[in-house]
């Protein structure tokens, strides 16, 4: 969930009224945001590297407010304000246009060449006229595309934002890409030309550009940007040139979204442009750059139409078409009843890019409406419940194991490979595990094959604990399994271990025979159970056994090897037993 | 026990002394060591009310085995002259200092030791005299500390019982009975006896058994709840999922960054799922990237690669997408309510609250017609189980549920809301790929048994409750759960 902070005095100033804190945290869940921290950056700062560090830092009041991850339009002051008047019905909302440039000018164009179509294919483009700017309104800007990159363009992966100052360079523009060698000019903020090349090495030591590098680093062709002069506006997505860079004094902005994704590439421009148009000269008009390879979906508005019942129907309340339509134009979604009796058309803004379909609409009228006014009812739904009969036999055996003496423990089902090979005296070849691809750190590496290591491992972290230990559980462990549609399955498995300064088979064995009593099963080797002198590389020669039942194997129980138990650093013996318990469903 | 006879000498004692004696003067009196009394005093104090005794310690002086010879001898300088003595070393130089005796080092014959007084008074054999007849308070202190310097004198601490009567005194003692045993529930000689009695104060033994973990205490009081409502538990064993069930049929793009590398432990063997009902995938990505049920659809290239990734189950959500899709085939649609407890995974950081692995709590209701009011309804019925009462719901926002809530619930300990659980209706790009009629609604909420586990048993730090390192005293320890206390 991406937090947006903004000064707390800007943005009650732009609210036109000011609320205290708890007024405010109301406010925000009412209308699903979360104000997260109330903080100022000298309090950050002194907490991140000290007081010291902090003094002479800005203690203007800072709201630190969590906003859902599909609602990018609410992702800077200028968002937030507009979103929360309309909410309050103090404005209406705003009507973003789609211009062309004063004096029957041509509209800016934006050629994309073919070399792009192997790294990054598609690019959109538009122009914010006599914009502006203040320090506040420029820090914003920045900002938006900063939590943009970071969120709808998966850290500029799939689309990267680049801002120019149109009166500093001259249309048509050109996207194409070339070998980073051919590709030469100043990086923003740097003070001589770089090749392409030269960058990504320049840049590598770089605390924040150094992870965008990736994205285009083994590309054989850069992608970049010219104008007509030559002169280059960015290497998406990595930098910016500095020739075309915004400031403060910046009347024009060009503004180009290139990406891998171009759904996405349009959404991150509207937001752009929508957000910060408020500022132009004629607010929320946005002149349309022309793509050469075009599609012209930018800033397009859509309508759907839905009837009343199906709100009424869906929330669980009775209100009418015009109280509805009411309720989502306080959500930004234009409403008004049609013709049609209980029809509702909703214009849905370019700045929603989240509302792809009617449920979200209703959800809209449902936030406005408000959760906790929605009457509570409940469901007539008639139903018999049935428990899954492998938890049931579970449920019933742990609580008659635990009587018996044994102590339940509850270990992970992620562990080393090393776990239950290794230790184990085993090949990992032979062991059927399931293999993670990314873990972290040793501990997940593959998914248990048996659940014997964890019992060990809870014993050496408890080994202070008075003797004997007995423990038990009863869990999953994971197989390779071809006959499942993922190639898995996991496989229910009882494992008990005794440790003492005797080995106490006899404990073990005895658990068996209880387990055995608890499930009905006789002795026999017919169609009860038996055990049988088994080798197996886990225990001590001699002093393993192999459990069947009905002839069939279903586990082994013995002393364990003096050198597992050295593995897992104890120092006692040790015997335990392993066995599947699907067999007894 | 101390003798029977020595108790009743101690108690004949007593009998005599109105306000009480003293143990050393009893000690004294009858000639026996202290110790043996101070047993005989414990002895009688255990039979109950015979006798009252408080502990008292009083200080004297006592003469060392030195001092004794010279309280009867006379002090070595004495000694030295009446030349009783050869002459010590200590002797002679403290006559020397008294200016008792001179040496003349110039006698013909080698130097010889000369008296220079007439006559005496050995001081120190008065004092050491005086403390032996027990009357050191006639000392100056500044004496006593000299001849303890010279080792003469010692002060000594004596610890001693003031005995007195107790408030059933008598001077004939009954022997009292630890225990009934059956002998005397055969002659009924217990009728006679006296029995020793018991100290409530003290804890019981331990009975020997195993024990419930308490995680799974409170599982077991989940599903406890879920079957009391009706709910049906879904066969959640298959902790490999394929990206396919995990994901793409809950509607989540394949961009999300849940499907990224950093959040989802992915499997590198087996690595694909190879077996999709086929007709169903195809409705699924035409969603995703095309749209349709009326939905604009995601817009974006949906790999079929993608979603064959196998990977680690992030939520029992994928096994609702199969027991709903599951439900979808059925001839005709039937109502129905399902609920898991069990294992999910995420590649996150780990910290004292989160773990790679935790068990999700989800509950599943599908019906017609069933309405946002409908899904508070339940969740309130579900929360005051738990002993919840005051809730309230957030707008929040799921790539599977809309509407999605979070579920807040009022803690009188915080003063202030706190996340409870999130909740949802499932998106209709989910449902109707898999067939579901239009006009069916599927709620659900969620929430993690560990946090409600940890909050209930007063453990901050999950790793002492979940894993190896869990603390077994702790297991032994915890209470049963009710959730609702």
């Amino acid at each position: 969930m991406p937090t947006v902070s903004v000064k707390r005095d800007l943005l009650f100033e732009a609210l036109g009224q000011t609320y205290t804190d708890e007024e405010f945290d109301e406010l925000c869940f009412e209308f699903g945001l979360e104000l997260d921290e109330i903080t100022s950056e000298k309090d950050i700062i002194s907490r991140e590297q000290g007081d010291d560090k902090a003094k002479g830092a800005s203690d203007v009041v800072l709201y630190k407010i969590d906003v859902p991850a599909n609602r990018y339009d609410l992702l800077c002051l200028e968002g937030l304000v507009r979103g929360l008047q309309v909410f309050k019905e103090k404005s209406d909302a705003p009507l973003y246009k789609r211009v062309s440039p004063a004096d029957g000018a041509e509209p800016q164009r934006l050629v994309i060449t073919e070399e792009t179509q192997s790294v990054r294919p598609h690019a959109v483009a538009a122009v914010l006229r006599n914009i502006k700017f203040t320090q506040e309104r420029y820090d914003s800007f920045i900002e938006l595309q900063e939590k943009l990159h970071q969120n709808i363009c998966r850290k500029r992966t799939l689309v990267a934002i680049g801002t120019h100052d149109l009166d500093t360079i001259s249309g048509p523009f050109t996207y194409t890409a070339k070998a980073p060698s051919d590709i030469r000019f100043k990086p923003l903020s740097q003070s001589k030309e770089f090749t392409a090349a030269e960058l990504m090495t320049h840049y590598k030591t770089d605390s924040h550009l150094r992870h965008y590098l990736h994205i285009i680093e083994n590309e054989p062709l850069y992608p970049v940007i010219y104008d007509s002069n030559g002169v280059v506006l960015s290497m998406p997505p990595i930098i910016n040139g500095d020739h075309s860079k915004i400031s403060l004094n910046t009347k024009n902005v060009f503004i180009e979204c290139t990406a891998t994704d171009l759904t996405k590439a349009k959404i991150t421009l509207d937001m752009m442009v929508t957000m910060f148009s408020e500022y132009c000269q004629e607010p929320f008009t946005v002149e349309a750059a022309e793509v050469v390879c075009p599609d012209g979906r930018e800033l397009a508005y859509r309508t759907e139409t839905l009837s009343g019942e199906f709100i009424n129907k869906k929330v669980g309340i009775n209100e009418s078409a015009e109280s509805i339509a009411q309720l989502l134009t306080r959500m930004c979604l234009r409403s008004e009843v049609t013709g049609e009796p209980n029809q509702i058309q909703v214009e849905i803004p370019p700045t929603r890019s989240d509302v792809i379909h009617a449920c979200d609409i209703m959800e809209d009228a449902a936030i406005a409406y408000g959760f906790n006014n929605i009457v509570q009812s409940t469901p007539q739904t008639y139903t018999v419940a049935n428990q899954f009969p492998l938890n049931k036999l579970t449920e019933l055996l742990r609580q008659d194991i635990a009587a018996a003496g044994f102590t339940e423990a509850l270990t992970f089902a992620l562990c080393s490979k090393e776990d239950i090979a290794d230790k184990l005296r085993k090949n990992i070849k032979k062991t059927k595990a399931v293999h993670i691809a990314n873990p972290k750190t040793a501990e997940f590496q593959v998914a248990r094959t048996c659940l014997l290591p964890g019992l060990l491992k809870t014993i050496a972290a408890n080994r202070k604990m008075p003797l004997p230990l007995k423990l038990f559980e009863i869990s999953d462990v994971v197989l390779k399994d071809e006959t499942k549609d993922v190639g898995a399955c996991n496989n229910r498995r009882l494992c008990a271990v005794f440790y003492n300064k005797s080995p106490g088979f006899e404990v073990i064995h005895g658990l068996l025979d209880r387990i055995m009593q608890l499930l009905d099963i006789k002795p026999g080797s017919e169609n009860g159970y038996h055990i049988q002198a088994a080798e197996d590389s886990t225990f001590f020669p001699g002093r393993c056994a192999e459990i069947f039942l009905a002839g069939k194997s279903i586990g082994h129980l013995g002393v364990l090897h003096p050198d597992v138990i050295s593995q897992f650093e104890l120092t006692m013996p040790c015997s335990a037993i392993d066995l599947n318990i699907e067999p007894f469903l | 026990m101390a003798d029977s006879g020595l108790l009743d000498s101690v108690l004949r004692l007593l009998e005599k002394a109105e306000d009480g004696v003293d143990s050393q003067d009893v000690s004294a009196g009858l000639g026996v060591d202290h110790q043996l009394i101070v047993g005989a005093v414990k002895s009688l104090q255990a039979l109950g009310e015979v006798i009252s005794a408080e502990q008292r310690s009083s200080k004297h002086w006592e003469l060392t085995a030195e001092g004794c010879e010279i309280a009867e001898q006379g002090s070595h300088e004495a000694r030295v002259f009446t030349a009783k003595m050869a002459s010590g070393k200590v002797g002679f130089s403290k006559a020397m200092s008294n200016k008792w005796i001179r040496v003349d080092k110039a006698h013909e014959g080698g130097p010889r030791v000369f008296r220079s007084v007439e006559s005496i008074e050995d001081m120190v054999r008065d004092k050491l005299q005086l403390v032996q007849k027990g009357q050191w308070d006639r000392l100056e202190e500044k004496d006593k500390n000299e001849l303890k310097k010279r080792k003469l004198l010692a002060e000594v601490t004596v610890k001693s019982y003031w005995i007195m009567k107790g408030s059933s005194f008598s001077t004939t003692i009954t022997k009292q009975e630890t225990e009934l045993t059956p002998e005397m529930i055969a002659s009924g000689s217990w009728k006679e006896k006296k029995f020793k009695p018991y100290n409530f104060s003290a804890l019981g033994v331990a009975p020997d058994c195993g024990h419930l973990h308490p995680l799974m205490k409170v599982r077991t009081q989940f599903r406890q709840i879920f079957l009391e409502m009706g709910f049906t538990e879904m066969p959640t064993n298959n902790f490999i999922e394929s990206s396919f069930w995990n994901f793409d049929s809950l509607f989540q793009p394949q961009q999300h960054p849940a499907r990224d590398q950093h959040d989802t432990f992915f499997i590198s063997d087996p690595a694909l799922a190879h077996e999709f009902p086929q007709d169903y995938l195809e409705r699924v990505k035409k969603v995703h990237s095309e749209g349709g049920y009326g939905s604009q659809g995601y817009k974006y290239d949906w790999k079929v690669e993608e979603a064959q990734k196998n990977l680690l189950r992030t939520h029992t959500t994928a096994v609702s997408a199969r027991m709903l899709y599951k439900l979808a085939q059925q001839e005709t649609f039937t109502p129905v309510k399902y609920f898991s407890i069990d294992r999910v995974f995420r590649n996150e950081t780990l910290d004292a609250t989160h773990l790679a692995e935790f068990h999700q709590i989800e509950g599943v209701v599908a019906d017609y017609d069933l309405t946002l009011g409908n899904l508070m309804g339940i969740l309130h019925q579900f929360f005051t189980k738990l002993g919840i009462t005051k809730l309230r719901f957030k707008p929040a926002f799921n790539p599977y549920t809309e509407p999605s809530m979070e579920i807040f619930s009022y803690h009188e300990g915080l003063k202030k809301w706190v996340e409870v659980g999130n909740s949802g209706v499932f998106r209709p790009e989910m449902l109707l790929p898999m067939g579901l009629p239009e006009g069916v609604t599927v709620i659900a909420w969620g929430l993690s048994l560990e946090r409600p586990t940890m909050i209930k048993y007063g453990i901050n730090n999950i790793r002492e409750l979940v894993g190896h390192k869990v603390n077994l005293q702790m297991v032994y320890d915890s209470p049963i759960c009710r959730l609702d206390s």
